[in-house]
């Protein structure tokens, strides 16, 4: 059965406070890291971008995964933040790792689900028997105006997974998507940050997406919250996904892992894909995960995972999701302007 | 509009990215860059591609202050000679560790970022630079 053979993350070293961010613009620092959720948030040096964090991740799902990149015959790149507008990242990620030059590859978009939506895709190509592994990833080095809620929040970090039929690491049991045009959230062509709907974000967009997509995902496997030991939402702060485990009755218990949001802030197309990463990290075989992307604009993917006893043999081969939440180095707004380049030398 | 130096950079990719070198079968040495020929066996040796393991210690290091303007706001970095557990020695830029805590000696191991970009609309590119080895939860070694 079709399901995850390896995968890994990359979270970028530097971080900065949620109330450094705060001081700038004479907000209440502590009354902001407690409304979202978010104390303290990855970016990326000024010689990272979505490429190099892809590679990484990639270089470890691989690894993980031990497998020779010479057999993956598809590499998909979800972002909103590729370095070119024309040029797909999946071609310098796929050198990088060293694929085979004969395999297909493109770089998908869709705010924050498009790592997910390059999941359901390698599946679809692994069930179809097209290819016999598949490489999805989902990277953002993601940009909020200066000043803007979005600040807050906007970080960096990706995930990649090999998905494959061959003693995977765990099953992708089912996936379901919702797509609804909501325009909560976009960046037109030649800006350099996006807009949003402020609230709007809320209520007609992420939890409906997410509630939606879950109810379906529940209903075409027959389950409920009870078949579950973990689940995972989107997280664009830890506000959402709390609230969204509140009215799915999630108890908190099976959300907290998931919650990376809290330390890294939101990866956007990385952001459930780390989550269920550091679930993967710890689930022991035969725990059952169930994770809701949600990209605006809008749509939402659900799936049933299901971890199997091969996960004990690949794990310590590469660093854990909190092996880099651990490695961090804090920077001043100053710094953090400097390497997003909002100012310029 | 054409750029200068794109296929310049596109011959050295598959080196750049990846540390792809040579190894001489016959006397075992390994070269980076490769070598068109072994310079100790000459027409007796025998090159192969190597992809080195990208790991390795710091052979010696500089902290460049005085930095061009491509590098400015990664003022002061860390340049260093590794040495390959290979053997081979080569120069690159040392990342992910402040310039006071690099010290010869240092296990590191290779990562992939962003060496230059030809201005705001021209080619990024990308390749091979050092940091240091991090904790993996559950290593066995």
């Amino acid at each position: 059965m079709v399901g995850i053979i390896g995968y890994g993350v990359y979270i970028p070293r530097y971080r900065i406070k949620t109330v450094d961010i705060a001081d700038v613009w004479g907000d209440d620092g502590e009354a902001v890291a407690q409304g979202l959720g978010v104390f303290e948030k990855s970016l990326p040096g000024p010689d990272e971008d979505v490429a190099t964090i892809s590679a990484e991740a990639a270089r470890n799902a691989v690894k993980y995964a031990k497998i020779d990149p010479k057999e993956i015959g598809a590499v998909y790149i979800g972002s909103e933040s590729h370095p070119y507008a024309v040029k797909p990242t999946g071609t310098i990620v796929a050198e990088a790792i060293g694929c085979s030059e004969n395999m297909t590859c493109a770089d998908f978009e869709f705010a924050c689900k498009a790592g997910t939506a390059a999941v359901q895709t390698c599946m679809g190509l692994v069930t179809s028997k097209m290819v016999k592994y598949g490489l999805a990833i989902g990277a953002d080095t993601a940009q909020g105006r200066p000043g803007d809620a979005l600040e807050y929040s906007a970080a960096a970090g990706g995930a990649a997974y090999v998905i494959g039929e061959e003693d995977p690491v765990a099953t992708i049991e089912a996936t379901s998507s919702v797509t609804t045009d909501t325009p909560d959230f976009w960046r037109r062509e030649g800006e350099d940050f996006p807009s949003h709907g402020a609230r709007f974000t809320g209520e007609p967009a992420y939890f409906r997406h997410v509630e939606q997509g879950a109810t379906n995902l529940f209903k075409k496997m027959g389950t409920s919250v009870d078949d579950y030991d973990y689940f995972v939402f989107h997280m664009p702060n830890g506000k959402f996904p709390v609230a969204m485990g509140k009215v799915l009755g999630v108890p908190k218990e099976k959300l907290e892992d998931s919650l990376v949001v809290r330390h890294i802030g939101n990866t956007y197309s990385g952001s459930s894909m780390v989550g269920l990463a550091r679930v993967l990290d710890i689930a022991k075989p035969g725990s059952r995960i169930f994770m809701v992307s949600y990209g605006s604009g809008a749509g939402s993917d659900a799936f049933s995972i299901r971890v199997e006893d091969e996960i004990q043999s690949h794990r310590g081969e590469v660093p854990t999701v909190d092996d880099y939440i651990a490695r961090k180095t804090y920077v001043s707004y100053s710094v953090y302007a400097k390497y997003r380049r909002t100012i310029k030398a | 509009m054409a750029e200068h130096g794109v296929a310049q950079i596109w011959r050295k990719i598959k080196s750049m990215y990846n540390i792809i070198g040579n190894h001489c079968t016959t006397c075992n040495t390994y070269y980076f860059p490769p070598r068109p020929v072994c310079p100790k066996c000459r027409r007796k040796g025998h090159l192969e591609d190597y992809k080195f393991k990208g790991l390795g210690t710091i052979h010696t290091f500089a902290i460049v202050r005085q930095v061009p303007e491509d590098f400015k706001t990664q003022a002061p970095y860390v340049m260093a000679q590794v040495e390959l557990d290979e053997g081979t020695r080569l120069t690159a830029q040392i990342v992910n560790c402040d310039a006071e805590d690099v010290s010869i000696g240092m296990r590191v191991r290779a990562c992939f970022r962003k060496i230059t970009e030809f201005g705001h609309g021209g080619l990024i590119v990308y390749g091979y630079k050092f940091e240091p080895t991090m904790k993996v939860t559950g290593h066995k070694r």
